[in-house]
């Protein structure tokens, strides 16, 4: 692929929710087989930006293009289609808690691209021994899961289809930090193999800097600061400053009302 | 004029709303007819509303015919109308009570699943997840519920009809004294066709609106467990009023002359 058409280049992208602008002119690209980390503080309109992406959300403005095409306004076939380039993991999974687990995983096989149940299952729990988790636990219902079991299980339905891209909505957020670096494991390893576009965002600096090539900081709408990983400690930005050393103090201002 | 502002707004309102849910049922139907269908997800939709309800309004059926037949007794005796009871009961139950009663009960129990599942499901973010898996939410979800719906609520009121008289013609024979061949013989004397052919119709159109209500409401809920709290009761509340203002007008069609 040559490097002048980006996996992802968004450009000018705005989405607002009633007064409330959440982005603001958002310009951002992921190159092929990059993984990109957008941070940010919650509420920020990270997951928006994904959403948006995926066409699950209308943006007002700004054009979104996905190897060179525009998906902003596709509906029916053709957003099924450019949908089938996705996977995603969800920020606590969303499980289809009416079926086991393996079909969870297999969902995208069945549904999508009409493999046949049984061929599917065996792909299913393939992709769950890939992110650890035995036969048995494929004929688990998601409600018996513990949490870092149902982030797993959502990591092997996001890759089981071998997406070209894949979206992270914050993966280790509501993990002890142990089951955190297993799962920041399991998406470089995942990423790497399937050699995948990934596009993240978290607020969890550790998780950050293990699974991003390079970082991007959203910021009231915009990306103020974008650069390789390991530029992230020296970026001269005072709110990039404040985010990944978390102080309360600084340019960003928390909206905190007065008790 | 801040008077007529809020009437505005609530017209606004009303009218916002009546146009997505026109939107919402004609996308909804259209993806009943294009392919690609779910079978099993139809035929597990149709258990849930067809079998599992069968307990339920066959109870509302027989309670309601019998007290149908004792009320038309105590009124009708005094006129020495008696012999008019079978008529009685096996036309309201037919046209009226058997659609009316089977649907406000099939609500109950559907539409407030429904749009307790639907909902939790888009609160928890499956249906995103649906779409991110290039699955239509629509085709998988709304689809199977609706043919299951216009299909059932036939068929459970066609149940409760007989039923129903069944209830009216218990009461009649072994409380009120009447001679059981002569009471079959009113009863099918008396009903016509049309009678039960326009509760069927009527159930029809109540399958689609208990369902339609049911994944609107689930499918547009928002904001965590209170959001689906309201869904389920909107979806319970619409779907019996609309229950009551299709009968109407159903019936109107049917048997103005």
């Amino acid at each position: 692929m040559t490097e002048t058409v980006p996996k992802i280049r968004m450009r000018g992208l705005c989405k607002a929710f009633g007064d409330k602008v959440v982005l603001d002119g958002l310009d951002l690209d992921v190159g092929q087989s990059e993984s990109v980390v957008v941070i940010g503080g919650s509420g920020t309109g990270k997951s928006v930006m994904l959403k948006c992406i995926l066409g699950l959300l209308h943006p007002e403005a700004g054009s979104i293009q996905v190897d060179g095409e525009e998906v902003v306004g596709l509906h029916g076939q053709d957003l099924e289609r450019v949908r089938r380039k996705f996977g995603m993991l969800f920020q606590n999974a969303a499980l289809f808690d009416s079926m086991p687990v393996w079909e969870n995983v297999a969902f995208g096989l069945v549904q999508g691209q009409a493999v046949p149940r049984n061929e599917a299952k065996e792909i299913a729990l393939a992709k769950l021994a890939a992110v650890g988790l035995g036969m048995n636990v494929g004929e688990l219902w998601p409600a018996e899961l513990s949490g870092g079991m149902r982030k797993r299980v959502g990591l092997a339905r996001a890759i089981a289809t071998t997406p070209e891209i894949i979206f992270f909505d914050e993966p280790t957020t509501g993990l002890d930090p142990i089951m955190g670096d297993v799962i920041n494991d399991l998406i470089v390893k995942c990423v790497r193999e399937l050699g995948a576009t990934a596009l993240s965002i978290t607020h969890d600096m550790a998780s950050a800097r293990k699974i991003a090539d390079r970082i991007a900081m959203l910021y009231e709408g915009k990306i103020i600061w974008a650069g390789p990983t390991a530029e992230v400690d020296r970026s001269g930005n005072p709110y990039v400053e404040q985010f990944i050393h978390g102080n309360a103090e600084g340019p960003i201002e928390m909206e905190v009302r007065a008790l | 004029m801040p008077i007529l502002q809020p009437i505005g707004r609530a017209f606004l309102g009303f009218l916002e709303v009546a146009g997505r849910l026109t939107v919402f049922a004609g996308t909804g139907v259209s993806h009943c007819v294009r392919p690609p269908i779910y079978p099993r997800l139809i035929l597990r939709q149709m258990v849930e509303i067809g079998y599992y309800s069968l307990p339920v309004v066959g109870l509302t059926a027989i309670f309601t015919g019998m007290v149908l037949a004792l009320q038309s007794y105590t009124g009708f005796a005094r006129f020495s109308a008696e012999s008019a009871i079978p008529n009685v009961v096996v036309v309201s139950i037919t046209r009226e009570l058997g659609p009316v009663l089977a649907g406000l009960m099939v609500t109950g129990r559907i539409a407030a699943a429904m749009a307790a599942e639907i909902g939790t499901m888009r609160v928890t973010e499956q249906i995103d997840a649906l779409d991110t898996l290039a699955t239509n939410p629509f085709k998988y979800l709304v689809a199977p519920r609706l043919i299951a719906g216009v299909t059932m609520l036939p068929i459970l009121v066609l149940v409760a009809d007989a039923i129903g008289v069944f209830g009216g013609y218990v009461v009649s024979i072994f409380k009120l004294g009447f001679n059981p061949g002569n009471y079959i013989k009113n009863t099918m004397d008396f009903v016509e066709t049309m009678d039960v052919v326009s509760g069927l119709v009527k159930a029809g159109v109540f399958g689609f609106l208990i369902t339609l209500m049911g994944c609107y409401h689930g499918y547009n809920s928002k904001g965590g467990a209170q959001g689906v709290g309201t869904a389920t009761t909107n979806a319970v509340v619409s779907a019996s009023m609309l229950i009551f203002c299709f009968n109407y007008f159903i019936t109107e069609i049917f048997f103005a002359r």
